[in-house]
């Protein structure tokens, strides 16, 4: 006897097999977002500076560095969420499939429902676990024919189906917090976006939950673009494709400290033959 | 220091470290603080007397009260449609009383819901920093304005000028309409100020959550600030209520004296509190039975009061939020 393949399986088989049959990180990426000159300013501070990279098609890029050096600024200017900081200011340009996001016309709410974010401390909220997945579809007016089978496929997709199928309709304060991330990355996926950009988003969990939303980052590698802000080293070194390597340095002119970015590279060339003595210092635990 | 011992002995060598007590010593000073002791019982005092007072004001009206339900059926007193406690031919029914109360009460939250909530979320969740610590203090002051001036505010302008002239209502001076707009009004400040203390508490990760799905504010406002802020909403809104049940000034300046059952807003009628607030001024003899009805009635305004305070309770228990 067989029983109907749901559509955990069905994600699950795809998964595996891209997994299997994924390529070797390429020399150069494949640009969704470019970054070409950025600097941040929250009004005349320059929090970052001349920021150059791109963020490639498929792949895991990991922004890491010592605190204040401006990656998790850099992750919230790429897809506008800086916009909602009074006196926050993006100069130089950000190309979104090599459209400029920042250039005047475009829709901020655009660009976020095409680049999703997920945060450092889980933010589910005060409503249902269904109802957080259907929130951003329903919001966003995305044609849903089965707004149930979508939400399925959201948690399942975001390993987390399994878990709450029996209690979708009871509130998502009742989950762990490591579901409750994951819940917010099933809530992201259901926008169907592009890439999703997530700011340290295993700081408030333990190494359980942090092992299994890694798991997670690999297995949504092959249908997303992700960017992942990290403290954690081999976190980075574990689950990116490619690794940015921030510091923040102190401008000898007037004192002030300036993020930027020290080295970008195939995350295996960043860890094991870095270019920049800074590099080098910083992931053998030397600073930072 | 090359000495690696740790003996007390070795450790009392070191400059401002304390020497090891002899063993038996009692260091740590018995000793009670009977200052504490004061000022909790201080404390328990101002908690407990406020109840007391509660208790003791239910009490005092319970006595006549009584005496006038025993000369008055309770059921003659709640669904009784005249109310002439003054006439030779008395009757003693309390629901023209009630329904104009209800109208005044129901045009007041009408006004006060949809401006205090509007500008609670303009607030809270639009206006800039400096326009909210501008606005915020100027619509609180609203709130301390006495409630006299509200009323002759209703009698010698919102009456005749918006509701006879602008409006063309065919309302005289005393109105329902115009106690209980005038009233709404009185109660948008505190209806405003309390619905954005509960929507300033909301969470920022909540309004970026929603953002980051690509939702507009409004959206962000009403379905994600919104209904996470229900429970501070619905206790605003209550107390709200409270006020405009209870609210005296306004009602007796501008809602007329005619007792009547009131069937539309643009009559006149005499609420609960306008009738207490006439019939104390008034020259009833101590005991007598017209006396007593003052204590009946307020009785009710007191039940009322409670009824509406015990639901908002459960209301904000259901709908409360923890982030």
């Amino acid at each position: 006897m067989t029983t109907e393949p749901t559509v955990h399986d069905a994600i699950e088989m795809e998964l595996v097999q891209k997994h299997a049959s994924r390529p070797e990180v390429p020399e150069t990426p494949t640009p969704v977002i470019q970054v070409e000159d950025v600097s941040v300013f929250y009004d005349d501070y320059q929090a970052v500076r001349d920021v150059t990279l791109d963020i490639g098609h498929n792949e895991i890029t990991a922004l890491i560095g010592p605190s204040g050096c401006g990656k998790s600024t850099i992750l919230r200017s790429l897809n506008r969420m800086n916009d909602l900081i009074r006196g926050a200011r993006v100069t130089g340009a950000i190309r979104y499939w090599g459209q400029d996001m920042y250039e005047p016309g475009v829709d901020p709410i655009e660009v976020r429902r095409r680049i999703g974010m997920v945060f450092q401390k889980p933010n589910p909220f005060p409503k249902s676990i269904y109802d957080n997945i259907a929130y951003g579809p329903r919001v966003t007016g995305m044609k849903v024919d089965d707004m149930d089978a979508h939400v399925e496929r959201a948690l399942t997709r975001a390993a987390l189906w399994d878990e709450v199928k029996d209690k979708l309709k009871q509130s998502a304060y009742g989950l762990s917090g490591g579901q409750q991330q994951r819940l917010c990355i099933a809530r992201t996926i259901a926008v169907e976006p592009d890439v999703i950009l997530m700011d340290e988003p295993c700081a408030s969990l333990d190494p359980i939950a942090t092992l299994r939303i890694e798991e997670l980052m690999a297995e949504l590698r092959d249908l997303y673009t992700i960017v992942i802000v990290t403290h954690n080293m081999q976190q980075a070194a574990r689950v990116a494709d490619r690794t940015a390597f921030f510091t923040a340095a102190i401008d000898p002119q007037t004192g002030e400290r300036h993020g930027e970015l020290v080295e970008f590279d195939k995350t295996t060339t960043i860890f094991e033959r870095p270019a920049d003595p800074r590099t080098e210092g910083y992931i053998s635990g030397r600073f930072g | 220091m090359s000495s690696t011992s740790t003996t007390a002995a070795g450790r009392a060598a070191v400059p401002g470290r304390l020497a090891a007590p002899a063993p038996g010593t009692r260091i740590l000073r018995s000793g009670n603080r009977p200052g504490e002791a004061v000022v909790r019982v201080l404390l328990r005092l101002a908690a407990f007397l406020s109840v007391a007072i509660t208790v003791g004001i239910v009490l005092s009206l319970l006595g006549p009260a009584l005496d006038f339900f025993s000369e008055v059926s309770v059921v003659e007193f709640l669904t009784g449609t005249r109310w002439t406690p003054r006439f030779a031919d008395a009757s003693y029914g309390v629901l023209p009383l009630v329904t104009a109360t209800a109208w005044t009460t129901l045009i007041a939250i009408a006004v006060a819901v949809p401006f205090g909530l509007g500008s609670a979320i303009y607030l809270s969740e639009y206006a800039p920093d400096r326009v909210r610590r501008i606005l915020k203090p100027v619509l609180e002051l609203l709130a301390g304005v006495p409630t006299v001036v509200f009323g002759y505010f209703a009698l010698t302008w919102f009456a005749p000028t918006v509701l006879q002239r602008f409006l063309s209502l065919e309302v005289g001076p005393f109105s329902i309409l115009s106690a209980g707009a005038v009233m709404g009004v009185m109660i948008i400040p505190t209806v405003a100020s309390l619905s954005e203390d509960a929507m300033s508490a909301v969470p920022n990760a909540l309004r970026q959550g929603s953002a980051a799905l690509g939702a507009n504010r409004m959206q962000t406002s009403l379905r994600v600030v919104f209904p996470a802020a229900f429970s501070g909403i619905v206790a605003a809104i209550v107390l709200g209520i409270s006020r405009a049940v209870g609210e005296t000034m306004i009602v007796t300046i501008a809602g007329g004296q005619l007792v009547q059952m009131v069937s539309s807003p643009l009559q006149q009628g005499a609420t609960m509190t306008t009738f207490i607030a006439n019939a104390a001024l008034g020259d009833s003899r101590v005991g007598s039975l017209e006396y007593n009805t003052l204590f009946a009635v307020g009785l009710l305004l007191f039940f009322l009061t409670l009824i509406v305070n015990l639901v908002a309770i459960q209301l904000v228990r259901r709908f409360r939020q923890e982030y």
